[in-house]
């Protein structure tokens, strides 16, 4: 009776993870059928893929999609970590808010915040007498790091609940100069977290689609914006191949976040 | 300097680069938007704007009627918009409660681990690609409709793409790791002598569960659901995608807005109205989210 509720439950666990992941496989499955049409039967060929590496408007998106992935998990990593040393090192007034500051970037719907953007970009472009900065590859890199900086400073921050302040204190009485103590203590500390981080902001810029649609001007896109478009005007199964791509770096990343929790959890584990 | 200068300086650079980033990104831009949508002109007009109510009349003015009979421009979209994210947020309670349940009660050891990753693996895949997806599913001849015809020979074809359901499938799709994860952890959580407690006292399972584990399990409901609500009222790429001219949303009227008909005024007002919305959730959410925080 009770192996039978067993298989029952995982019956059902199963049936939610064909769910999740039959249309996924489906339309990889499509990146590598022959058919424009999305025929059937399957005939596998790799003609999409070849169609992609000649598709210069779709590499040029994946090439701008990787470029601000890249500079904003630089800045969104540095910004955010400083900012979660200085909660996870002192107590100071002001410090709930904010850090309850950091709520609004995640709860506010992206297309309150992309339309808001391009709003106060354009106007501060018309004010400097060039409203044409107000959307652009840079515009789209403020707005990724602005989203990414939040996860972050929380995913730094988990790391840093209790900062081993009496680590470093007794690196320094030791006679440890201020650089070793950085090196030697603060460095090791905070490395786990740092990286997960990074994996976590690359992921979140590199699947931005809301905000880049907003500030992508005519001519200039990043991969979501590009297939967006692409999906809306019509389509043929290159868009499959490219999409089958991002699909396996975004989860390969996440695999790899996945990683580095479990190593940081079992450090704190240990002490 | 003294070590408390040194300490607020110390502060001051390591939080101001991050603060001052989202200042200028997300808190200014919000006020500018604010602005705006008391302006009556667009600023790509380079006539001055003046103040005006005008964006928000349009809205209540256009037919504002909660009456399912009279048709209403903005009502309609307004109410569409909120029973999509309830009819959503009701699916993704219906299948994930019980997969949830399964996890961190009946499955243990390696297999709960593998089964974990697998359904937040897709949480950070792309939103776009995964909705996209669907249309592979959903069309005519598509594998919905041919594996019906294969198991019931001579079924009506089905074609579900461009209709209200293919976009609440999309949307359960896309939220339902959320519902699962903020289950999960809210289970995990009750002792499991609890129940046994319960048990040995004599009481069914369904009332084991319905006074024990569904109460203390409720603050994993509520931040699921204001995990999904939210982002779905403001959805627009979804129904887009899936709805085509069918199921318009507040949202898609936003995007309008901005990228079609050039009425930023309007749209900063739709968008105001929309985030109004959303802080009127999280009020009435509010008392049960701070719950959790307290039991932790």
């Amino acid at each position: 009776m009770r192996s039978l509720a067993d298989m029952g439950i995982r019956f059902y666990l199963i049936l939610v993870l064909v769910f999740l992941y039959l249309p996924i496989l489906v339309m990889a499955l499509f990146a590598f059928n022959k058919s424009q049409l999305y025929g059937l039967p399957f005939e596998f060929d790799l003609v999409w893929f070849k169609a992609l590496a000649e598709n210069d408007r779709l590499l040029k998106a994946g090439l701008n999609s990787v470029l601000i992935a890249l500079a904003n998990t630089v800045i969104a990593t540095s910004l955010g970590t400083m900012a979660a040393v200085a909660f996870g090192r002192y107590t100071f007034r002001g410090k709930t808010m904010m850090q309850a500051l950091l709520f609004p970037p995640i709860a506010i719907p992206w297309l309150v915040i992309g339309t808001a953007m391009l709003v106060f970009f354009f106007w501060i472009g018309r004010a400097m007498g060039y409203p044409g900065i107000a959307r652009g590859l840079h515009a789209i890199l403020l707005g990724h790091v602005a989203l990414s900086l939040p996860y972050v400073i929380f995913v730094v921050g988990a790391r840093l609940n209790d900062y081993p302040k009496a680590l470093e204190e007794a690196a320094a009485t030791l006679g440890a100069t201020p650089w070793q103590v950085f090196r030697r203590v603060s460095v090791p500390i905070l490395a786990p977290g740092v990286v997960a981080a990074a994996l976590f902001a690359f992921a979140v810029s590199f699947d931005q689609f809301v905000i880049s649609y907003f500030l992508a001007p005519p001519g200039v896109t990043t991969l979501p914006v590009e297939i967006y478009t692409s999906i809306r005007k019509g389509f043929t199964p290159e868009i499959n191949a490219i999409s089958t791509i991002i699909i396996l770096v975004s989860m390969g990343l996440m695999l790899i976040v996945a990683r580095f929790y479990r190593f940081g959890g079992e450090r704190s584990g240990n002490e | 300097m003294t070590p408390t200068t040194r300490t607020r300086w110390a502060i001051l650079s390591l939080t101001g680069p991050a603060y001052l980033w989202l200042a200028c990104t997300i808190f200014l831009p919000i006020a500018a938007m604010l602005a705006l949508s008391f302006l009556d002109k667009s600023p790509l007009v380079p006539q001055p704007a003046n103040f005006t109510l005008q964006n928000y009349e349009t809205f209540f003015a256009k037919g504002f009627n909660w009456d399912l009979s009279t048709k209403g421009f903005y009502g309609d979209l307004t109410k569409w918009s909120i029973l999509l994210g309830f009819w959503v947020t009701f699916f993704c309670l219906l299948i994930g409660y019980p997969a949830a349940y399964a996890l961190a009660k009946r499955v243990k050891g390696r297999w709960r681990e593998a089964i974990f990753l697998l359904i937040v693996l897709p949480f950070w895949s792309n939103a776009l690609v995964r909705i996209f997806s669907w249309t592979m599913v959903l069309r005519p001849n598509g594998v919905m409709d041919l594996s019906v015809q294969a198991l019931f020979p001579g079924a009506p074809p089905v074609d579900l793409l461009f209709t209200y359901p293919a976009i609440i499938i999309g949307l359960v799709h896309s939220y339902l790791p959320y519902m699962i994860l903020t289950c999960y952890i809210a289970l995990q959580a009750i002792d499991d002598s609890l129940i046994e407690a319960g048990r040995s006292l004599g009481a069914s399972k369904i009332t084991t569960f319905r006074r024990v584990v569904l109460p203390l399990s409720l603050p994993g409901i509520v931040s699921g659901a204001a995990l999904i609500f939210v982002p779905v009222i403001g959805s627009f790429m979804e129904p887009r995608i899936l709805g085509g001219t069918k199921g318009a949303t507040l949202g898609m009227n936003i995007e309008e807005q901005f990228t079609v008909t050039a009425n930023w005024p309007l749209g900063s007002a739709l968008s105001f109205i929309l985030l109004a919305i959303v802080l009127i959730i999280f009020g009435i959410l509010y008392p049960f989210l701070r719950r959790q925080g307290g039991g932790a």
